[in-house]
């Protein structure tokens, strides 16, 4: 009977959200879409993230570099033919690929594939490695796919970079995306596969003694978290229009690291949750870049940067403080919802009564 | 075979040349690795600070030469004092807090320090490049057998020597070096036998320091513009030297710096079509040291207790 309550919740709620999606698609104005967009690919990344740092316990660096090669499948494939010649000026495109046109989705597709298949080849050494040697091997070669991808001017432009490819703004489509990804990921979690995965993180010895085949769960876990960061990475090209190597710098591996500690390591309505709060931050935050004028004095401390110094604050303080994040390893539930509507008075007094 | 043209044209000059170039970077590498390598021998995590640590003690002694005019020698006194008050204040505000966390929240904690100090020293100087002062007697060129060599690349090799042996001294035959290897054998025995382990974790960040502070003055003579992102690079392939020496042991750190420095400079002299691959050569050894020898060169062989 609560299954089904909750089923219906759920789909309920999708239709709710996706008829916002729409509305906001038509009633807003582009500044609106373009962070509403970014906001769902960060979650559809930091969801990413989450399947590896915190489901299985693995903690990768590399989610810019999947990104890239998400970004890069979708710049190459989908610029139009016609346009191929004028973006890649400094040398011509290889003519393997030169005529190759695809739509969004299959390049998303393919992009996520590819990212995959890297992960792969990556994860077959790189995942005997033990917790803080799997983070410096992953932002290396999150570094090394960035090196390829400057280097390999024929395919990817080089330095300068894929102008030109089809603007992506529509909220309906990334909106249906993350819908389908966050999906995927919650019947994984909640599989037999799922609880492999946090019996790994758990313990792993523990785990291996269960029956447990190390390697597989967690090379599983690495080309899905892969896979999906492609896909993220495909879309954040398409939405930003323009693909740079400059753009996919580890440093932006650490925007879904705040993500995913803020949401909480471990939960996906958390993640989804960190992700809508940093990208609104960040948003937020830009005010502290532009000089700010309070009667007639310019105060000295708001100039370029400031945005990225308070931003590794937050970063900081809430590892310092506040470590569990919102959601912890929970997740958002419709019993507790209801439980909380019913008498939200007395609800986080029972919990803690039952704690105790 | 015309990959390999560029080995068979080489002189001996500019071989001897090439040479020099390598071992002064390994140098270098190797004194920054060993600060690595003592935090992980003590911690178990990694400093992702370190690297910005380097970065900032370049950017110390710009100021003090460049901008209050100090004279060069009082200057890197001034900058090795500077860093180890950094490298301890990083250790109290953002390691001790979590020394009872799960190893996780630790390593999170590491990468925003080092995100904070980046974005910090972006903010407060700019993220343009800054040309580290030039000293006159360091920076000159002599000959030596038909080779120009920047004095600094000479002296670069023996001042990491005196260090590592000044170092293995303290480590070995002093009291503090004696507690700070108890505490790497057993954390919770050391504390147990009355070692006051806070002590012994802020002597060990400021060592690393030290080195981290003497590394970054040669680091600037020797490359000498400085940016924020300078220790972003160096940071990571030293703590790829010291995985490869096997982590916790300092001579091995010193080895894997040598490797790398060598193996960076000599691929590119004798490959020149790599030279766009050169930062991806430490990961590669990484990985193919790990596959085979997972505790590193020198490392000792330890099994997980359950």
């Amino acid at each position: 009977m609560a299954n089904k309550r909750n089923l219906l919740l759920t789909i309920i709620a999708i239709a709710a959200l996706f008829a916002l999606a729409w509305y906001i698609n038509f009633e807003s104005d582009s500044y609106t879409r373009r962070i509403v967009n970014l906001c769902l690919v960060y979650a559809i990344i930091g969801l990413s993230m989450n399947l590896t740092n915190g489901f299985t316990g693995q903690f990768s660096l590399g989610q810019a570099g999947f990104m890239a090669i998400g970004a890069y499948t979708v710049g190459i494939f989908t610029v139009p033919v016609a346009y191929r010649e004028a973006v890649f000026y400094a040398a011509p495109m290889n003519p393997y690929i030169a005529n190759i046109e695809l739509p969004l989705w299959l390049a998303l597709l393919v992009g996520g594939l590819l990212a995959a298949l890297v992960a792969f080849l990556i994860g077959t050494p790189v995942l005997r490695l033990r917790g803080d040697y799997l983070a410096v091997a992953t932002l290396g070669f999150s570094e090394i796919i960035r090196i390829v991808i400057t280097n390999a001017q024929t395919i990817t432009n080089g330095a300068l970079g894929i102008k030109d490819i089809p603007p992506l703004n529509d909220v309906r489509y990334i909106f249906a995306v993350t819908c389908i990804v966050f999906i995927f990921i919650t019947a994984l979690i909640n599989s037999s596969y799922g609880r492999a995965f946090k019996a790994i993180r758990e313990d792993e010895i523990a785990a291996e003694a269960m029956g447990i085949d190390l390697f597989k769960h967690k090379c599983m876990a690495f080309m899905l978290s892969a896979f999906f960061a492609g896909i993220g990475g495909g879309l954040y090209g398409a939405l930003l229009g323009t693909v740079d190597p400059k753009n996919f710098l580890f440093t932006l591996t650490y925007n879904f690291l705040l993500i995913i500690v803020l949401g909480g390591m471990g939960s996906i309505t958390g993640s989804m949750l960190g992700a809508i709060l940093v990208t609104a931050g960040l948003e937020f935050l830009r005010v502290f870049d532009e000089p700010l004028e309070l009667f007639g004095t310019a105060i000295p401390l708001f100039r370029p940067g400031f945005r990225m110094v308070i931003f590794s604050v937050l970063l900081m303080m809430l590892v310092l403080y506040w470590r569990h994040g919102i959601m912890g390893t929970r997740e958002f539930s419709w019993d507790k919802a209801i439980a909380f509507c019913k008498n939200p008075f007395t609800f986080f007094k029972k919990k803690g009564g039952q704690k105790a | 075979m015309e990959f390999f043209q560029p080995i068979l044209d080489m002189s001996g000059a500019s071989f001897a040349q090439h040479l020099v170039n390598g071992i002064s970077l390994g140098s270098l590498y190797a004194m920054i690795a060993i600060g690595y390598t003592m935090v992980y021998g003590i911690l178990l995590m990694i400093n992702f600070a370190h690297g910005d640590i380097v970065m900032m003690a370049c950017y110390f002694a710009f100021f003090g030469i460049t901008v209050f005019k100090i004279p060069w020698y009082l200057t890197f006194v001034g900058v090795i004092i500077a860093t180890v008050l950094l490298g301890v204040l990083i250790e109290r505000a953002a390691y001790r807090p979590l020394r009872t966390a799960p190893k996780n929240s630790v390593l999170i904690s590491a990468i925003g320090a080092s995100f904070l100090l980046e974005n910090l020293a972006n903010y407060l100087f700019s993220g343009r490049p800054l040309r580290f002062p030039e000293i006159e007697v360091l920076a000159q060129n002599i000959e030596i057998a038909g080779t120009q060599v920047q004095a600094i690349s000479l002296i670069i090799p023996v001042v990491t020597i005196i260090c590592l042996v000044i170092l293995l001294h303290v480590v070995n035959k002093t009291k503090i070096g004696m507690s700070m290897r108890a505490v790497s054998k057993d954390y919770e025995i050391a504390r147990v036998m009355g070692i006051n382990i806070d002590n012994v974790i802020s002597m060990t960040f400021a060592i690393g320091s030290i080195l981290a502070a003497i590394g970054a003055i040669m680091w600037g003579i020797r490359y000498p513009g400085i940016t924020p992102m300078l220790g972003v690079m160096p940071g990571l392939k030293c703590f790829i030297a010291a995985v490869i020496g096997g982590v916790g042991n300092i001579k091995g750190a010193v080895l894997g710096g040598f490797i790398l420095g060598l193996g960076e400079i000599l691929i590119v002299a004798f490959f020149p079509q790599l030279s766009g691959y050169r930062d991806a050569f430490a990961f590669i050894v990484l990985i193919v040291i790990l596959f085979y020898k997972p505790t590193g060169l020198l490392g000792e062989k330890t099994t997980e207790k359950v």
